[in-house]
């Protein structure tokens, strides 16, 4: 076996249209290519000439899995440009809408794609048939998140009700209620799926990643925080352009996004937790010690029990913050357009989502720029392929595939928001 | 776990699946606008996008589910497909165009491995020729609408099993 090639053609359970190819050489990776293939949409062109205003609703189309993220970025870089800060339970509420989305994608992302990988399952459908109680209650756990978004954005999936300065309309505390008590159920499922998905045996497999993600002095992040990188970086949003570049690629309707004169780098929950255990609830940290993670996590496979506890920690965030709520006097605070450039950038279920816009004297978008997580760990997923791939070479070329596969949705790679992924090709050359 | 059991052996619901921005994609929540205010008032009509676990959540505890679907089979447009998929899985290639590689055949099929497929479960795919942004229905997607908007009518109210195939 002097040379081959692992093809996937069409990459399935990730968000969207990808291919991938692995070129091995004389029993070494030689090359791993992600290819994404999705057209590109052109959002930030779209976006010209658009009221400030539009922003939030025209984000939220740019993906149905994490359409919060896209609004939240979008409304923070918004205010930046136009002095505004949205503070008190208008904060809260962002904070419990970006919940919503935590457990709704990440739930997603564990039981229907991610682990069918450990169970040795073709997908969700088959591990349903030997596993129904198990997936029924990701179901259960995911339309918790999904009652958060229907309640606050409006509706389940791109939601209608962030608007910048805050929101369209604020919800009375005794609509919460029914919220807390699905949220209780949510908290002792994600409980369980966190000790669930630690039982499955992991490759041994780490990688010294740059981790880079937002770091804020009291909290898990969400909506704010300085971007961190594990290498020492420590700068503001609007420095995220003198520290990142991305630059195309022939393979790639998506950027490739590095660190200026640096390396790839990766953004997501192994980075989030890695830079911020300390910020988890005690609950969320007791969870994550039990299921064998220390306070960093190297290991991408074990991804899934990082995200098991990002969703525990965003249930029990949303009951605490749903607790402490005060009903607003007003539900978005006044805002007055002025010309300026603002930056935003928030933790997406995937990742860092930076934004910038530069708007007109009257709120006219004059220029808009989004960088989603995904654009921004195309290079490690690449990276990890190259790293991990060779110590399995020996594997039948359907297991060999496998893994290569799950090697790429340990990141839960969303094309569809980089652009949409996955076809794999085995190029053995015998 | 947090459930709803009122009802949910009379329970029936219409499900219109599609993005109504996208042209004769809209057609399945075209079906349900069209049925608002014409039939029994606890019949339920739900638009959605077509996202997998959201319609396995709809379909649980039904006793009866009408699902509309706009399709890319290869037939001419506005034709009108029929599946009872009580008996047997939807062919996944005509409905190809979830954005998340997870739509209605997986749906489908992952409640019926829960044991949650309803004991009447019928699909409608309506051919579509033209998915473009913002586009309207194409004429042929819309008399297609129209007609089994006209057939579920009849259909959600009676226990009667259908032919297997019209064309609009």
């Amino acid at each position: 076996m002097a040379h081959k090639t692992i093809k996937v053609d069409y990459l399935t359970r990730v968000e969207g249209e990808g291919a991938l190819k692995v070129v091995v050489r004389d029993g070494a990776v030689e090359s791993a290519e992600l290819k994404i293939f999705e057209p590109p949409r052109f959002f930030e062109a779209l976006l010209r000439g658009r009221a400030y205003s539009e922003a939030p609703d025209i984000t939220a189309r740019i993906c149905g899995i994490c359409p919060v993220a896209y609004q939240m970025s979008a409304v923070h870089a918004i205010e930046n440009a136009l002095g505004v800060s949205v503070t008190g339970p208008l904060r809260d509420l962002r904070r419990l809408i970006y919940c919503g989305e935590w457990i709704e994608s990440h739930t997603l992302h564990i039981y229907m794609l991610h682990a069918p990988d450990f169970l040795g399952y073709e997908g969700a459908i088959e591990m349903a048939r030997d596993h129904p109680d198990i997936v029924r209650r990701g179901l259960a756990l995911k339309k918790a998140g999904n009652a958060i978004m229907s309640l606050l954005g409006g509706r389940e999936i791109h939601p209608i009700n962030v608007r910048v300065g805050g929101f369209y309309r604020a919800p009375q505390r005794r609509e919460l209620q029914p919220l807390a008590d699905q949220l209780a159920w949510a908290r002792d499922a994600a409980l369980e799926t966190v000790r669930w998905v630690a039982s499955f045996d992991f490759p041994d497999r780490e990688r010294g990643y740059e981790f880079v993600a937002l770091c804020h002095d009291r909290e898990y992040p969400f909506n704010e925080g300085r971007i961190v990188s594990s290498n020492g970086l420590n700068i503001g949003p609007a420095q995220y352009d003198d520290y990142f570049e991305e630059t195309q690629i022939d393979r790639s309707t998506a950027l490739h996004a590095h660190i200026r004169g640096g390396g790839p780098y990766l953004v997501g929950p192994l980075a989030r937790y890695s830079l911020n255990f300390d910020r988890l609830s005690p609950l969320a940290q007791a969870a994550a010690r039990d299921a064998g993670l220390g306070t960093t996590c190297l290991n991408p496979y074990r991804s899934i029990v990082v995200r098991a506890v990002e969703v525990l920690y965003a249930c029990d965030e949303a009951l605490r913050l749903i607790d402490a709520y005060e009903e607003p006097e007003q539900p978005a605070v006044a805002v007055q357009p002025r010309a300026g450039i603002g930056y935003g950038a928030t933790e997406a279920p995937r990742g860092l989502l930076y934004h910038r816009y530069r708007l007109e004297a009257d709120g006219t978008i004059a220029e808009a720029r989004i960088v989603p997580p995904t654009s921004q760990n195309q290079p490690s997923i690449e990276e990890d392929l190259r790293r991990f791939i060779g110590g399995w070479l020996d594997l039948p070329d359907e297991a060999l595939r496998h893994r290569c596969e799950q090697t790429v949705r340990n990141h839960d790679p969303c094309i569809s928001c980089a652009t949409h992924f996955l076809r794999l090709e085995v190029d053995r050359a015998r | 776990m947090p459930d709803s059991m009122t009802n949910q052996r009379r329970r029936r619901i219409v499900l219109g699946i599609g993005n109504s921005e996208r042209g004769d994609d809209a057609a399945g929540r075209a079906v349900v606008r069209l049925l608002r205010g014409t039939l029994p008032h606890d019949v339920e009509l739900v638009e959605q996008d077509g996202e997998a676990t959201a319609l396995v959540a709809h379909l649980e505890g039904a006793a009866a589910a009408f699902v509309v679907d706009a399709c890319a089979a290869g037939a001419s447009p506005g034709t009108v497909q029929r599946f009872d998929v009580r008996n047997s899985a939807l062919p996944h290639a005509a409905f190809g165009l979830s954005t998340h590689g997870f739509g209605l055949a997986e749906a489908i099929e992952l409640a019926r491995a829960l044991g949650q497929l309803p004991p009447r479960c019928v699909v409608y795919a309506i051919e579509g020729i033209s998915f473009e942004a913002g586009a309207p229905l194409s004429p042929a997607v819309a008399a297609a609408v129209a007609a089994v908007a006209a057939r579920l009518r009849t259909e959600v109210t009676s226990n009667e099993v259908a032919g297997e195939q019209l064309h609009a």
